[in-house]
C-alpha cells in the first residue's frame, strides 16, 4: 500500500467516523459538546501550525476567536443585516489586519515577543468586549440568527454538528495541503534551524507572519461558527482562560501535527465537561479543571515537549517497527 | 483636571505602580538568570497576600476561612518565607526542562504553574476577597495629609494631598527593596554570581558559579520580593485571583522598561501605575487596558523597551 492510499483511507475513516456520530449520540447536549470539539479543532489547527512550525505561541488567540464571533453577532444583527458569510468575511478581514499590526513588528525579532504582544492584545480585546456599548457589554449579544446555506437553515443540533465538522474538515484538508507543499517544507526547515533555513533563502519573517495570519483567520472562522451555533456571545467566552485552553489543546494534540488538532481539541473539551459534572457532585473536585489544565501543561511540556498525542503515537509506531524488524532478523 | 487632582492621581498611581515595579523586578531577576519569562510572577504576589491573611487573620468562628491570629509583622515574615519556599520549588522543577527547551516551552510551563497555584489557592482560601488588617493604624488609620505649599491656596488654605497609611507602606517597601537589591547585586558574592550567570551561563560555570543554585536562588528571591509586595497590598485587596492581572501588568512594566533592565523596570512600573491612575479619570472602565495598550505600543515601536528607544534617539 503506498502512502497516498494510506492517507486516503485514514481520511475516509475519519469522515465516516464523524458522520456516524449523530446516529449514536441522540442527546442534544452531548451533540452540542461534540460540535464544540469541531470549533475547538479549527482553533487548535491554527495554533498548532504557529507553535509547531514557526516556534511561536499566541497567548491571545481568544481575541481573534472573539473578533470572529462578535463580527458575526454585530453584522448579522437587524441593524446591519448582512449575510452570515459576508459577516464572517468581515471578521476574517479585521483579524488579518489586527494580526498584521501585531505580527509584523514582533516576528522580526527572535524570541517570545509575539507571545507577549498577543497576551496584551488578548486582554485589551477582552476589556473592550466587556465595556464597549455596541458590543453589548458584559451581557453580550443575544439572538444571533441561524446560519443559512442555500435553502437549508442550520437550526437543529444535528445540522449544526454536520456543518461545523464539514468546515473543520475543509480546514484540516487545507492545512494538510499547506504542510505538504513547498511552503510546508520551508516551514519545517525553519523549525529545524532558523539560521540554516535563512541562509538557504527561506524568508523567515514572511513565513512566520503568514502562519500567524492564517492562525488568526482560522480562529476568526471558529468564532463565527461559535456565534451561529450558540446564538449568543458574551465577553467571558473570550478571556485569557480560553486562550490558555487553546494552548493546552494544542499541547495535547502535539505541535506540527495536523491530525493532533482534533485529538487535542476532543480530549480537552470532553475532559472539561466531565470535570464539570464530577465537580457538581463531588465537592472537593469543584473547579478542578484549572488545576488539571495547569498540571497537563507543566507535565506535558517537561516530559513530552513535542506534544502528548505525538509522543504516544510515535512510541506505538516505533514499538511495532521494532517488533517487525526483530522478527525479520 | 485641576493641578491638585492631577497630583493626587499621580500620587495614588505611584503607590499602585510600586506594586507593578516590584513584580517587574521579580520578572527581571528570573529573566536575567534563566531567560525564562515567568508568567507566574503575579501568583507570588497573591501567595504573599493570602499567606499574610492566613497567618494574621483571627481564627474562624463561623466556618468561614479563618487564620492563625499571629501579629501582623510575624505574619508578613512567615508569608515571605513560605512563598520563597514555593518559589525555590518552582525553580527546582524548572531546572530539568530549562536545559533543552526553547523559550516558548518555558513560557507555557510557567502558565501551567500559575494555574496550579491559583487553583490550589482557590481551594484553600476560598473564592471571596479576604480582609487583612493594616500594618499601622495611627489616628485610627486616618489618611495622611500633606500640604502643597507651592500651589495657589484655595480660600487661604494650601491645597492638600492624601495618602492611605498602607499606600505609604507600599511605596516605602518598594524603595527599600530597590536599594537592598542594588546593594545585593553589586556587593555580595551571590549577587555578582547572579549577574555573571545573566551575562553568560557557560562563562559563569567556567569560573565556578553553581548555575543551578543560582537559578533556584533567583526564583526564591523573586518569590520573596513578590510576597513582600503582596503582603503590602493585602490590606487594600486580597483575593485568590488577584495575581493574574497584577502579574501581567507588572510584566508589561518589565517589557516597557526593557526586559532584563533593573532600573528600567522600576521606573516603567511607576509610569504604568501613574498612567493608569490618570487614565482612569477619563475612562474608568478601560483602566485595566491602559497598561496593555502601552505594552503593545512599546512592543511595536521599540521591542527592547523605552530605554532602547531613548538611547536610539540620543544618537
Amino acid at each position: 500500500m503506498d502512502i497516498r492510499t494510506k492517507r486516503f483511507i485514514g481520511a475516509f475513516l475519519f469522515i465516516t467516523l464523524i458522520g456516524c456520530v449523530p446516529l449514536f449520540v441522540k442527546n442534544g447536549y452531548h451533540l452540542g459538546i461534540l460540535t464544540m470539539v469541531a470549533i475547538n479543532t479549527i482553533l487548535v489547527i491554527g495554533l498548532n501550525l504557529l507553535m509547531g512550525y514557526a516556534g511561536q505561541v499566541s497567548l491571545g488567540h481568544a481575541a481573534f476567536y472573539g473578533i470572529g464571533a462578535y463580527s458575526t453577532a454585530v453584522f448579522t444583527s437587524s441593524q446591519f443585516g448582512w449575510h452570515p458569510f459576508v459577516a464572517a468575511l468581515a471578521g476574517i478581514v479585521i483579524s488579518i489586519i489586527v494580526a498584521a499590526i501585531i505580527g509584523i513588528p514582533c516576528l522580526r525579532l527572535r524570541g517570545h515577543y509575539l507571545a507577549l504582544a498577543t497576551l496584551g492584545f488578548g486582554w485589551i480585546m477582552y476589556i473592550v468586549m466587556k465595556n464597549w456599548e455596541p458590543l453589548g457589554g458584559t451581557s453580550g449579544i443575544e439572538k444571533i440568527p441561524f446560519l443559512v446555506v442555500g435553502n437549508i437553515v442550520i437550526n437543529d443540533d444535528q445540522s449544526r454538528f454536520y456543518f461545523t465538522w464539514a468546515v473543520a474538515m475543509i480546514i484540516l484538508w487545507i492545512t494538510w495541503n499547506i504542510v505538504h507543499s513547498r511552503v510546508g517544507r520551508a516551514l519545517r526547515a525553519l523549525h529545524t534551524s532558523e539560521s540554516a533555513a535563512s541562509s538557504l533563502g527561506v524568508y523567515i519573517t514572511g513565513y512566520k507572519l503568514q502562519v500567524f495570519l492564517l492562525s488568526a483567520v482560522f480562529a476568526s472562522i471558529a468564532g463565527s461558527l461559535y456565534a451561529h451555533c450558540i446564538n449568543f456571545v458574551s465577553p467571558n467566552t473570550f478571556n485569557f482562560v480560553t486562550s490558555v485552553q487553546i494552548v493546552v489543546m494544542t499541547v495535547i494534540g502535539g505541535m506540527a501535527s495536523v491530525w493532533g488538532a482534533p485529538v487535542g481539541a476532543g480530549a480537552i473539551t470532553i475532559l472539561v465537561e466531565v470535570l464539570r459534572e464530577v465537580g457538581d457532585k463531588v465537592k472537593i473536585m469543584k473547579d478542578s479543571d484549572v488545576i488539571m489544565h495547569g498540571l497537563i501543561l507543566v507535565l506535558a511540556m517537561i516530559f513530552m515537549p513535542s506534544g502528548v498525542y505525538c509522543t504516544i503515537f510515535d512510541g506505538i509506531v516505533r514499538l511495532f517497527r521494532r517488533k517487525k524488524t526483530g522478527g525479520a532478523a | 483636571m485641576s493641578t491638585i487632582d492631577l497630583l493626587q492621581n499621580l500620587l495614588f498611581g505611584i503607590a499602585q505602580g510600586s506594586i507593578y515595579a516590584l513584580i517587574a523586578v521579580g520578572f527581571t531577576i528570573i529573566f536575567s538568570a534563566t531567560e525564562i519569562v515567568n508568567l507566574a510572577q503575579g501568583e507570588f504576589i497573591m501567595l504573599g497576600a493570602m499567606f499574610t491573611f492566613w497567618f494574621s487573620a483571627p481564627p474562624s468562628i463561623d466556618g468561614s476561612v479563618g487564620g492563625m491570629g499571629l501579629p501582623i509583622y510575624m505574619a508578613v515574615i512567615l508569608a515571605v518565607a513560605a512563598t520563597s519556599i514555593i518559589g525555590v520549588i518552582m525553580g527546582w522543577v524548572m531546572m530539568r526542562p530549562l536545559k533543552k527547551a526553547n523559550s516558548t516551552t518555558m513560557i507555557i510551563i510557567t502558565i501551567g504553574a500559575s494555574m496550579i497555584i491559583q487553583g490550589v489557592a482557590s481551594h484553600v482560601w476560598g473564592k471571596d476577597a479576604v480582609k487583612v488588617q493594616e500594618f499601622t493604624k495611627f489616628n485610627d488609620g486616618a489618611m495622611v495629609i500633606m500640604n502643597v505649599p507651592f500651589l495657589k491656596p484655595i480660600d487661604g488654605v494650601p491645597p492638600q494631598l492624601f495618602l492611605q497609611q498602607q499606600q505609604i507602606w507600599i511605596i516605602g517597601i518598594m524603595l527599600i527593596l530597590v536599594i537592598l537589591l542594588t546593594l545585593f547585586f553589586n556587593l555580595t558574592m551571590a549577587g555578582k554570581a547572579m549577574r555573571a550567570t545573566a551575562m553568560n551561563k557557560v562563562g559563569a560555570k567556567l569560573v565556578g558559579v553553581n548555575v543551578s543554585r543560582t537559578v533556584m536562588l533567583a526564583f526564591g528571591l523573586s518569590a520573596a520580593i513578590g510576597a513582600l509586595g503582596g503582603a503590602a497590598i493585602a490590606p487594600i485587596y486580597a483575593q485568590y485571583d488577584m495575581g493574574g492581572l497584577l502579574g501581567l501588568k507588572g510584566f508589561a512594566a518589565a517589557i516597557v522598561g526593557g526586559l532584563g533592565n533593573f532600573p528600567g523596570s522600576v521606573i516603567a512600573g511607576l509610569i504604568l501605575g501613574m498612567a493608569e491612575a490618570v487614565g482612569a479619570n477619563y475612562a474608568s472602565n478601560y483602566k485595566d487596558a491602559i497598561s496593555f495598550v502601552i505594552l503593545l505600543i512599546v512592543l511595536i515601536i521599540s521591542p527592547n523597551g523605552l530605554p532602547a528607544l531613548l538611547k536610539r534617539r540620543r544618537k
